[in-house]
């Protein structure tokens, strides 16, 4: 091979980034990403113990007092990052422990695959020790005896980071028996995945770990009750964790105040966009930044297009519309306007892009990714997207939009284990909803005024 | 090897397929990690695909036995994990995001000049053995969208124009 054709390929390699340089990261500001460097390299063990690192898990073992840290991140309300939001403090309140309970597990669903997601990576590839910090205070609230890290497979390099970074942790005193000398024992192991979506769902995810397919099992009982084999188990994204040694060093107030008077949830967000802007990226931003002040970091559309629409954070959120832009972008705000806030990662679409092959896009992706468990999400979405392909090529019947309405009703919240079905149903919906006239349009003998009545 | 092969049957387990002792050992030190064996289903199969490229019919059985389950269940976990094998592969596999950011930033037209290019489609192989092509769900690279992956490297945003130089170094 040529020199050139290597340099080439090399340029090519995708490398997680930043946007905002160091310079505009503080400690008090920018508690997930001050410590990265402008490089992009590694910040290992003696770099991070520089940058203050392990302090969180310091003043934890000193305060000993497990209740102590749940109640802080209840206080804080760590909304879960994965898309969830479901508060973090909270699902560790829930945890059994004491008594006869034996300790249980904790998890790190580091299984990023929703489309349009790509802030986990960053954190793993550039920072390892902030999520193991994090994990640390994880299972000493919820008096975890071990804990894994669940990792796509197709995470070659944060793979090798984390293991690097779990060698220096265990020679630092800070992984296995006898932590700092607290006499608190755990120890964490990278638990790489096969591949499948369905992977991220807690439950799914506690499968696969236990070496089965990964199917989502029926909540009650709630992973904190009966986890990973029978034990109290705590699944809890990448970033959520990462959130947790700022609270603990720092408290909920803190926390609250991050996000200033934006929002009523605080803390900051590893914001992104990606689709056609000029320079897609991420930011961390105060939780609660508009969709506006995200897309403006962005340098807006690319080459001058119009945004149409934009699903606010992934693909299993709902679509809004360039009205939108204006609003915060927190839990409560985005729920309100049918959507939910999902992973916080952008995807616009611009005016020329079809709805129709956009959302048949979405669909053959959830359908491909059922687990086929659930009836409504086995052979629902399948034909959602027969009917999408037909309207994308003008071939729809009348009765297709109504037969889409139906479907996706069918795959709402309850009808199905998990939450697979209903995140395949809200961009389906939303899309009805705002861009009906598109679909219409694929129906190659429209009804008359008079059926439609 | 072939000589020594028994006659093939419809029983998995049957065609004469063995660990090798060191993915064996790999298998069980694996195990360690976790309260029960089963756990390490997906690594052991991933072990076993790293030395023979995908997962023969016989490992399902030799795997099993490993780890003290049924090989159905073994075979139902390979079958249900998109990047465990169970047909002979290409040397090198392309993965192809095909999620929403690919999707919106010129997935199809790379799908259509990796189609041309290597002469096959998803799920095939290309006839010299090299090169696999399978859809792949979102790489999280959508800021370098669009984006594929060949073995363990990811790319992106790769054009069509980059393909040729970038294939020629998988041989």
């Amino acid at each position: 091979m040529s020199q050139s054709i290597a340099s080439q390929r090399e340029s090519l390699r995708y490398r997680s980034r930043l946007m905002q340089p160091e310079a505009e990261r503080h400690p008090d500001t920018h508690p997930l990403t001050w410590r990265l460097r402008d490089d992009g390299e590694v910040v290992w063990l003696e770099e991070y113990l520089r940058k203050d690192g392990y302090q969180s898990v310091r003043k934890a073992l000193a305060d000993g007092d497990p209740q102590a840290i749940i109640a802080t991140m209840k206080d804080a309300n760590v909304g879960g990052r994965g898309g969830g939001g479901f508060s973090a403090g909270l699902k560790w309140s829930l945890t059994l422990q004491g008594g006869d309970m034996p300790r249980g597990y904790l998890i790190c669903n580091a299984d990023e695959m929703e489309p349009g997601t790509f802030k986990d990576r960053l954190l793993m590839e550039q920072q390892p020790h902030l999520v193991i910090e994090g994990m640390i205070l994880a299972a000493l609230a919820n008096n975890s005896c071990y804990g894994y890290i669940f990792l796509r497979g197709e995470y070659v390099t944060a793979g090798r980071v984390l293991n690097r970074a779990l060698d220096e942790a265990r020679a630092g005193g800070w992984l296995g028996a006898d932590i700092n000398g607290s006499g608190f024992d755990f120890d964490i192991v990278v638990h790489s995945g096969a591949g499948r979506y369905i992977c991220g769902e807690e439950t799914a995810l506690i499968n696969s770990l236990e070496g089965k397919r990964a199917n989502p099992r029926a909540k009650p009982p709630f992973p904190g009750q009966s986890g990973a084999w029978g034990k109290p188990s705590v699944v809890n994204n990448v970033e959520t964790l990462c959130n947790a040694p700022g609270v603990i060093l720092n408290g909920a107030d803190w926390y609250q105040g991050l996000s200033g008077e934006r929002t009523g949830n605080g803390g900051s967000k590893i914001y992104g966009v990606s689709g056609l802007v000029e320079k897609p990226g991420l930011w961390e931003l105060p939780m609660g930044t508009t969709g506006a002040e995200i897309l403006d970091r962005a340098g807006g559309m690319r080459n001058g297009r119009q945004l149409k629409a934009w699903l606010p954070g992934g693909a299993s959120t709902g679509f809004l519309l360039p009205e939108h832009l204006e609003l915060a972008l927190d839990f409560d705000t985005v729920g309100k306007e049918g959507s939910r806030l999902g992973t916080g990662l952008i995807t616009v679409v611009p005016r020329e892009q079809s709805l129709v092959a956009l959302v048949r896009n979405l669909e053959e992706f959830f359908a491909r990714e059922s687990c086929g468990w659930c009836t409504p999400c086995r052979d629902g979405l399948p034909w959602t997207v027969k009917v999408l392909r037909a309207l994308e090529s003008g071939q729809g019947e009348a009765g297709d939009i109504e037969l889409l309405d139906k479907l996706a009703a069918d795959c709402g919240p309850a009808q199905t284990f998990c939450a697979h079905a209903p995140g395949a149903a809200m961009p389906l919906q939303t899309a009805l909803k705002h861009f009906r006239h598109e679909f219409e349009q694929g129906i190659s003998e429209p009804r008359t005024k008079a059926a439609e009545g | 090897m072939m000589a020594d092969t028994p006659q093939k049957t419809a029983l998995i387990g049957s065609d004469g397929f063995e660990l090798d002792p060191a993915d064996e050992t790999a298998i069980i030190e694996e195990m360690d990690h976790y309260e029960r064996p089963q756990a390490a289903c997906i690594e052991a199969l991933k072990i076993v695909q790293r030395r023979h490229g995908w997962v023969p019919d016989g490992a399902i059985a030799a795997v099993a036995r490993v780890l003290g389950i049924g090989p159905g269940e073994v075979e139902g976990v390979a079958t249900f994990y998109s990047l465990i094998f169970r047909q002979p592969v290409g040397r090198h596999i392309v993965l192809v995001c095909d999620s929403s950011a690919c999707f919106l930033t010129g997935f199809e037209e790379l799908r259509h000049a990796l189609v041309e290019q290597l002469g096959i489609d998803y799920g095939q192989t290309t006839t010299d053995g090299r090169f696999t092509l399978l859809p792949v769900c979102c790489l999280g690279a959508c800021d370098g969208a669009p984006a594929l992956m060949i073995d363990d490297d990811t790319y992106g945003p790769v054009s069509p124009a980059d393909l040729p130089g970038m294939l020629e170094a998988y041989p």
